[in-house]
């Protein structure tokens, strides 16, 4: 028995001894915060017949989930690239798949973006080789989540708000504050919902940023600690009327539908479920604090075997038609102007407020939070990585 | 002659041996063992805070955090807190059920009762948690029977892993019981006993053992679920969540495999417990 045990002890204390020798050797500078020195393509060569990608679900649809929706097999003709999907479910999965260095190109959103070029992960992209760049809308053009002093990293793709949704039947009289899921929680106790994921945080910044001035916050994704503090504190009360949160959008719906939840935060496909499946009745607005909101970018990985094929795709699902067809599937603003004029439903562009300026000027787009504010107001904020400590402290 | 035919003999068996051996010791070693060292050492890393990319120095400041940080002390409490209650539930369930199967019933009973456990381990786990997540909805059939329901939390994950994992308790210990010959029953009541003491003093000695397997099943199984609570747990996070939020949400790998020492601790200690019993030697 005795012998079996040390034995065990010196296998293991091997196998402990090999991975730490194999890990040294592939010490990666992991500290580096600058990103990636790679120069843009400067032009466009035949596509190299392959293409691999990690994508939001509903963005690069094949026919596989619904033969009508498929734009994939179009391009593979069009262009001889064979496109490989990998479904990402959230940000941080993306930037996990994108570390791997197998995928050509990512639709990320801004809350992956920043550490993607951070990390060096993608590479600058050369605007002029996609056609199509140039009547994308211009609100989206050289923002701080998808571009690094000037130079886009990525072609935008689409976006949208995440709005307030409440049950009519339960909430009387129509809110138009985030307050109704704060200070006014406690009257649908057990019946609140808010989306599951660190980054909600800003979320309640974007709402203190209003209604406690004095706390100086001025970008929900730029928190000093005190200003963390105050936005966790709020969360921390809000937590007590939750009855569940949600990641899942197909988990909300169900939620909404049961009753389970009655006001929370939501997105426009979800509402657009909801009001098709017309089970329960729901109405969603923009409250007047504003929004946080997404915008993806397609973006191109520096060690792209395929970058050919994915310029390809970049121009490709940002053309009009395609980029009309996608936006429609998932329920959110195309980024391309003129995808309006292709969408089944001609007051689409509409709804989504697609070409509103004004309207996307009121969204603060995830972003990842860091050390060196966003707003580049100074060195002394919070990381994202403390938010997610301060989301699992929130959660208890 | 003869010892060369029997040393060729014993050759050819030890090389069987060796063959049959081989791959599952490999994969004891390679996979399993090797894994958990990764594991191990990995939990003496750290990340890059804004970029998440590993840092390869040792430190031990993860291991520190996860003994000293308020929110996964309660996580564990937690979690060790409804690993027990499930396997607690799924003992009382089982053994009266074990009992009435294996020395009540008829052979076709005792047949459809085994059927009638063991199906539900054909039907996909996500499938049972979203059937008990409507169940247990505000609107749902429970509600309408009862009036009442627990709503989503600590209860539903409790009532949910119990029937997930119910079979895991019931097969051994209805092997046990079956084990237990009928003539030592006869005897102890020939003598005097009672049913009662002939339960307590004949069989349950005897069947403690299987209990002791099925608990083991049913405690690292409740101890390491993380996706029953998402869909019937409303707001509540067990430590496989954590350790999940932690791996993919923080990409903070280190802490993630710190955090995940504590279920290895608590399984190792569950089965060092049940070995003090000398209930391991009877499997």
């Amino acid at each position: 028995m005795s012998t079996t045990t040390r034995r065990l002890g010196v296998t293991l204390a091997a196998c402990a001894a090999l991975v730490a020798a194999c890990s040294s050797s592939t010490n990666s500078g992991g500290g580096t915060a600058s990103p990636t020195k790679q120069e843009p393509l400067a032009s466009i060569g035949a596509g190299e017949g392959q293409l691999n990608l990690v994508s939001w679900p509903g963005y690069a649809e094949d026919g596989s989930n619904d033969p009508k929706v498929d734009w994939v097999h179009p391009f593979e003709q069009e262009t001889g690239c064979k496109v490989n999907i990998k479904i990402g479910n959230t940000s941080d999965e993306m930037v996990q798949l994108m570390r791997t260095g197998q995928y050509d190109g990512v639709s990320a959103s801004g809350d992956a973006t920043l550490r993607l070029i951070y990390a060096g992960d993608v590479a600058p992209v050369n605007t002029d080789l996609v056609p199509n760049y140039a009547t994308i809308s211009d609100f989206l053009k050289n923002k701080e989540w998808n571009s690094v002093d000037g130079q886009m990293f990525g072609i935008p793709h689409g976006w949208g708000a995440n709005l307030l949704m409440y049950n009519t039947d339960v909430v009387k009289d129509a809110p138009d504050s985030w307050g109704a899921v704060f200070p006014g929680a406690p009257e649908y106790k057990g019946k609140v919902t808010a989306y599951d994921s660190p980054i909600y945080i800003a979320d309640a910044a974007l709402y203190l940023s209003k209604t406690k001035p004095e706390l100086g916050i001025k970008n929900p994704y730029a928190l000093t600690s005190e200003q963390l503090d105050a936005a966790t504190e709020l969360l921390k009360t809000q937590h007590g009327n939750i009855g569940e949160y949600w990641s899942d959008y197909t988990k909300a719906v169900q939620a909404f539908e049961s009753g389970t939840s009655v006001i929370g935060t939501s997105w426009q496909v979800i509402a657009n479920m909801l009001t098709s499946d017309d089970k329960v009745k729901i109405a969603t607005v923009l409250p007047k604090e504003g929004s946080t909101g997404w915008s993806d970018t397609w973006m191109l990985a520096s060690k792209a075997t395929h970058p050919n094929c994915m310029y390809k795709w970049m121009d490709y699902i940002t053309s009009p038609k395609v980029n009309a067809a996608v936006a429609e599937y998932f329920g959110e603003a195309p980024a391309q102007t003129k995808a309006c004029e292709f969408t089944t439903d001609k007051n689409f562009c509409a709804t989504y407020h697609a070409t509103d300026a004004d309207y996307a000027k009121q969204i603060s787009y995830w972003t990842t939070p860091q050390k060196k504010c966003v707003d580049g107001s100074g060195d002394n904020c919070t990381a994202y990585s403390e938010w997610v400590d301060k989301w699992q402290q929130i959660k208890g | 002659m003869i010892a060369a035919g029997r040393f060729s003999h014993r050759f050819r068996s030890r090389l069987s041996l060796a063959f049959l051996l081989i791959p599952p010791l490999a994969w004891l070693v390679v996979v399993y063992l090797g894994s958990l060292a990764v594991l191990l050492v990995s939990a003496l890393w750290s990340t890059d805070t804004f970029t998440g990319a590993l840092v390869h120095t040792f430190t031990g400041d993860n291991i520190v955090r996860v003994v000293t940080d308020m929110v996964f002390r309660a996580a564990t409490l937690r979690t060790i807190g409804v690993a027990l209650a499930v396997t607690v539930i799924c003992i009382a369930l089982a053994v009266p059920l074990a009992l009435y199967m294996a020395k009540v019933a008829s052979p076709r009973v005792r047949l459809g009762l085994v059927v009638a456990v063991t199906t539900p381990l054909w039907a996909s786990y996500l499938v049972k948690a979203y059937a008990w997540r409507m169940l247990l909805s505000g609107q749902g059939p429970l509600a309408w029977v009862a009036g009442h329901t627990p709503g989503y939390g600590l209860v539903a994950v409790v009532l949910t892993l119990t029937y997930l994992w119910l079979p895991y308790m019931v097969i051994p210990v209805f092997a046990a019981f079956e084990r237990v010959p009928n003539t030592l029953i006869d005897a102890s009541s020939d003598l005097g006993a009672s049913g009662w003491a002939t339960l307590r003093t004949v069989m349950a000695p005897l069947v403690f053992p299987g209990i002791a397997a099925g608990s083991i099943f049913t405690f690292s199984l409740s101890m390491g679920d993380y996706i029953a609570v998402t869909i019937v747990g409303g707001k509540t996070q067990m430590l496989g969540n954590i350790i999940y939020g932690q791996l993919v949400t923080a990409n903070n790998q280190p802490l993630a495999a710190a955090l995940s020492l504590i279920p290895l601790v608590a399984i190792i200690g569950y089965l060092l417990a049940m070995r003090r019993t000398g209930a391991l030697e009877n499997i």
